[in-house]
Formats: C-alpha cells, structure tokens, sequence
C-alpha cells in the first residue's frame, strides 16, 4: 500500500480534527504537571497547518511535510513547537521529491522523526516525554516491516496510559519529581491522537 | 482578574508598542515580530548579543536592550518560549558581522526554541555561540533531568556578555565570559501571593493567607516548600544560606547583590530584605563590591523576591561597571 500527497493531507486534517475535539482534555492534563498550554499550542498549531497546506497544491511528500513542520515551529511555540516541528521536517527530508511512499519508506520517514525527537529533546525513553509513545510504536512498525497502523495507534494508547507510572526528568514536568506521578503525560496524549489519526487514513 | 489591559490576547503586542514608544531612543521593534533591538543595529564588527523568552517578566529581557548590554531581546507570549522564525529575526538583525551569542534561560522550551533558531541562522552563514543560564538553586542540578532553571542572575549575564561585546571582543571571548558569569552567579525566590496569566485568567497556584512558597520559579513553577509566612530576616536568612553554601563562598571573597523584586512587592520590603543580607555578608567577611535593588526579573503581579550573588574577580568587576545604557540598566 502506498501514502500519496492526499493521504498526508487527510492525515493532518485529520489531526487537526482530534487536537480541536480534545484540547481542553489536553489542557487539563498539562495543568496537572506542566503550565496548562498543551492544548491550545497544539489546536493552535494544526489549525494553521491545515489553513497553509488547504490552499496550496503540492507535487511532493516532501514541500507538503515540511510547510506542516514550518508552520508548527513557527504557530505552536512551548516545547512541543520545536518538537512536532523537528518530526515533521524529518519526515519531509525522507519522503522529499515523491508523490507517494510505500510502506518502508514510511516507516523509514516515522523513524527519522523519532531520531529527530530525541535529538532535539534529549530525552529517552522512561523520562515521561513523548518519546515514551514514540519510540516503542517505531520500533514496533520497524519489525514487522509493515505499516500496522491499528496495532501502532493501540500500542500508543497502551504507552500513553503507561506514562502515568512514570516520574518525569524532563520538560517542565520533572520540576515536580515525585508529584509527577500518576498523572498521564500530555505529550504523550497528543502524540498517541497523532499515531490515531495516522491509523484512520491508513484503514480508508 | 483584575488588570490594566484592553484584551488578554493583545497583552504583550500592547506593551511592546508602548515599550517602543515610551524609549525610541534606545530602542526599536522589527516590523512583523515580537523583537526589541537596538536603535543602531547592526553594530558592525561587534559581537551580536541576544536574549528573550516569555513575556511577563518585565523589563526582562527589552528593558536590557541598549548599549553595553543586549542588541535584541526577543519576546515570546505570556510565560511562553518564543518561536526559531522570530529568534532568527532577531539574529538577523543584530549580525554584525562577528557572530551572535544567545543568552538562552534554562527552561526546555527556551532551549530547543532558540538551538532550532541557531541552527537556521548558521544555516545562512551566521557564526552563533550559545550560553544557557542555570542559576536557581531550588533546583536540583543535573545532567540527566532538565536541570536548574534561569532566573533573575541572567541579568548579571547580559552585562557582562555586553560589556565585553562592546569592547570589540571576539564572540569565542564574549562567550567565554558569559559561561564564567554563569558558573558564578546563584539565586533562589520566594513568592508569598501568585500571578494571574492574563490569558488564563485564574492564578497559576494558590497559596494560603499565611502561606509562601520558597524556592519559587519565576513562572510560579513550584518552589521547594510551602511554609508559613516569616518576618524577612529569616526569609533571607534561609534563601542566603542556600545560595553561599552552594556557592562555597569563602571569607573574603568578593560579590555583587542583586534583591529582585517579583512584581508586587513594594522597594521598601526590598530592601528590608537587603539589609539582612548586608550584615549577614559582612558576619562571613564577604565583600559587597556592587548592590542592585528593585524590579529586574519580575513574574506579573507575583508578590515576593529573589536573591542573587554573582561571585566576582577583578575581570568581572571591570566588566560590571563598564557603561550600559539600557532602559532599565544604566551604569556610566
Ligand atoms: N526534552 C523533551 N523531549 C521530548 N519531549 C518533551 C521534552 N520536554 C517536553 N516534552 C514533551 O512536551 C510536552 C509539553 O509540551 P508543551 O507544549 O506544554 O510545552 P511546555 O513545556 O509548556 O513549553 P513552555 O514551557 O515553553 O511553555 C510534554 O508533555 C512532553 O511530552
Ligand atoms: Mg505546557
């Protein structure tokens, strides 16, 4: 199965629709252990993804991903700004100048972007970041060498609820240390709607 | 809420107009962005120097914007890292041919926001040099969390970086001197009432009639402890005592003080505080060479204070008294 030009687009349309619906949820949970703008960055930044990239029409994988990631460094702001930015850019480098990717070459692009997260974060897994959905789903999908999207969107969902065992060493979070526990990770949350949304336009 | 402003979404586009209007002659605002630079830059030949982060924290950082300190303080949403694209303006602006150094606030979304700027920036060809302040020592120090957080010490980092810039320095030696300030200068707070985000609208925590929080981050980011209210020699009896012994501050060294006051605590209690800290210094035989008093790093409305010292040789005494002309910096 091949991901074009608008698959991407249904994928963060798609997005954008989960981040509105859920970003008081997403708020709530940044309040419990962060400063309360997990939400609003996010539905703010997605919404002007999807307003850039609606009225444009693109050739590539590549021009479409990275005025996502452009638009998410420069609208989101917080530390998911650089974050989502970084992941998005990574994929748009390994899927630049094709109008579709199979699925290795997806896998390969989500990979990059997972390089990018911890590069940029230098966080690993186990510190109550994003990179606890991130990388397992990955891995996960690097495996089986195919994209299985439903199980990655439901090992996400398992890693996000994971999250709340955790105590948090980085982000804003960890100036809490022990009180961070038992609260889910709002990073990880929104990542785990992104890995959702992925699944969505992969089974239609 | 109760507040001075017209709509909480326009706060700090409102407040850098009246910034700018208020000190045209120090300053001025790129068109289309948050920054604050200096009215001549790009120095040519001189070392950019820049720094910024949320809003809020007022006159951090455009307040430090002039000669002899920052050429542009780039200024983010309320308590919210501003953005790589207007980072990058802002380094754009100042570049005056010999490299631009960030002045970066140890906050995890500081440090990617203005790392993904340095990374454009060099991208065009643009020399960057990073700093990143640590100095709250309510925080643990570690390599494998995010670390101690920036607060109101990086103004001792802004002047010395800038009066070393301005002296024509190259930026590997601009750079230098700002990681000396860095590993030299510690502070720690105290809040006794909170601030309101004007988007937010509700406090970022609460605190009893009889409560403060020690060890408060300038965002209202929990301290330490919350403990009952104290009379303000044992407040800065507690918050020195933190400060020297991580510090190792010895009989006969030699600081400067800085009593910040949070937002809104009046200059009276400031300095009730500060004489407690003189003769506490002056029991241990350290040596005040410099004192500042007043609002250098404030949190909104936040009531309480911060103490900071910064641990100085002869280099950094020459540097902390060279001239600056800043809005709310002035030394001559
Ligand atoms: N170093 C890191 N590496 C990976 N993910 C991180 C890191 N730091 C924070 N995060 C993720 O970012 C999420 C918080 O994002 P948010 O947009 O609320 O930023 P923020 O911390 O509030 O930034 P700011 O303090 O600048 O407002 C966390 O839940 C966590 O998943
Ligand atoms: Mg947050």
């Amino acid at each position: 199965m091949n991901l074009g030009v608008e698959q991407a687009k249904a994928w963060i349309d798609q997005m954008n629709e989960l981040f509105q619906q859920q970003k008081q949820y997403l708020t709530e949970l940044d309040q419990a252990i962060g400063d309360g703008d997990h939400g609003w960055n996010m539905a703010r930044g997605f919404q002007e993804a999807v307003d850039k990239i609606s009225s444009n029409r693109y050739e590539d994988l590549g021009t479409l991903l990275k005025d996502v990631a452009m638009t998410l460094i420069a609208k989101v702001g917080g530390a998911s700004g650089p974050l989502y930015g970084t992941a998005f850019l990574k994929m748009s480098q390994v899927l630049a100048g094709k109008q579709e990717g199979n699925e290795q070459e997806w896998i390969a692009a989500l990979g990059e972007a997972l390089a990018g997260l911890k590069a940029r974060g230098k966080a690993q897994v186990g510190e109550k970041t994003m990179i606890d959905v991130w990388e397992p789903v990955v891995m996960f999908l690097q495996e089986k060498g195919q994209l299985l999207a439903r199980e990655a969107a439901q090992l996400a969902q398992q890693k996000m609820e994971e999250t709340k065992t955790l105590e948090a060493k980085k982000g804003r979070a960890a100036y809490l240390g022990k009180r961070s526990i038992g609260h889910i990770d709002p990073g990880s949350a929104s990542s785990c709607l992104l890995f959702i949304a992925f699944a969505k336009v992969v089974e239609s | 809420m109760k507040k001075l402003i017209n709509d909480p979404l326009r706060v700090v586009d409102d407040m850098l107009e009246g910034f700018v209007a208020a000190h045209s002659r120090q300053v001025r605002r790129i068109p289309g962005t948050n920054v604050i630079v200096r009215k001549d830059a790009p120095v040519k030949g001189k070392v950019g120097i820049v720094s910024g982060g949320g809003s809020g924290h007022e006159p951090a950082h455009a307040g430090y914007v002039g000669k002899g300190m920052l050429d542009a303080a780039v200024c983010g949403e309320v308590f919210t890292s501003p953005t790589p694209d207007q980072i990058l303006s802002a380094i754009q602006a100042v570049d005056g041919g010999n490299g631009v150094l960030l002045i970066i606030k140890n906050y995890t979304g500081d440090v990617m926001n203005f790392e993904m700027a340095a990374e454009l920036a060099e991208a065009e060809g643009i020399r960057i040099a990073k700093v990143i302040v640590n100095d709250d020592v309510a925080v643990e120090d570690s390599t494998f969390t995010t670390g101690r957080r920036g607060i109101a010490g990086t103004v001792f980092v802004h002047k010395i970086a800038g009066a070393l810039a301005e002296r024509g320095a190259s930026l590997e030696e601009v750079e230098a001197a700002a990681k000396k300030a860095i590993q030299r200068v510690r502070s720690m707070g105290v809040a006794i009432s909170p601030c309101i985000v004007p988007a937010a609208g509700t406090p970022g925590f609460v605190l009893g009639e009889n409560e403060m929080e020690v060890g408060i981050g300038i965002h209202g980011e929990p301290g330490i402890e919350k403990v009952s209210v104290q009379p303000a020699e044992h407040v800065a009896d507690g918050l020195l005592a933190r400060i020297v012994e991580d510090m190792k501050l010895d009989q006969g060294d030699q600081v400067a003080v800085m009593i910040n006051g949070l937002g809104a605590t009046p200059l009276m209690e400031l300095y009730i505080v500060h004489k407690r800290v003189a003769e506490r210094l002056a029991e241990k035989q350290i040596r005040i060479h410099e004192t500042f008093v007043g609002e250098y790093m404030t949190s909104l409305e936040m009531a309480g204070c911060s103490i900071s010292l910064l641990k100085l040789d002869d280099e950094l005494i020459d540097l902390l008294r060279s001239p600056a002309d800043t809005v709310a910096f002035k030394t001559c």
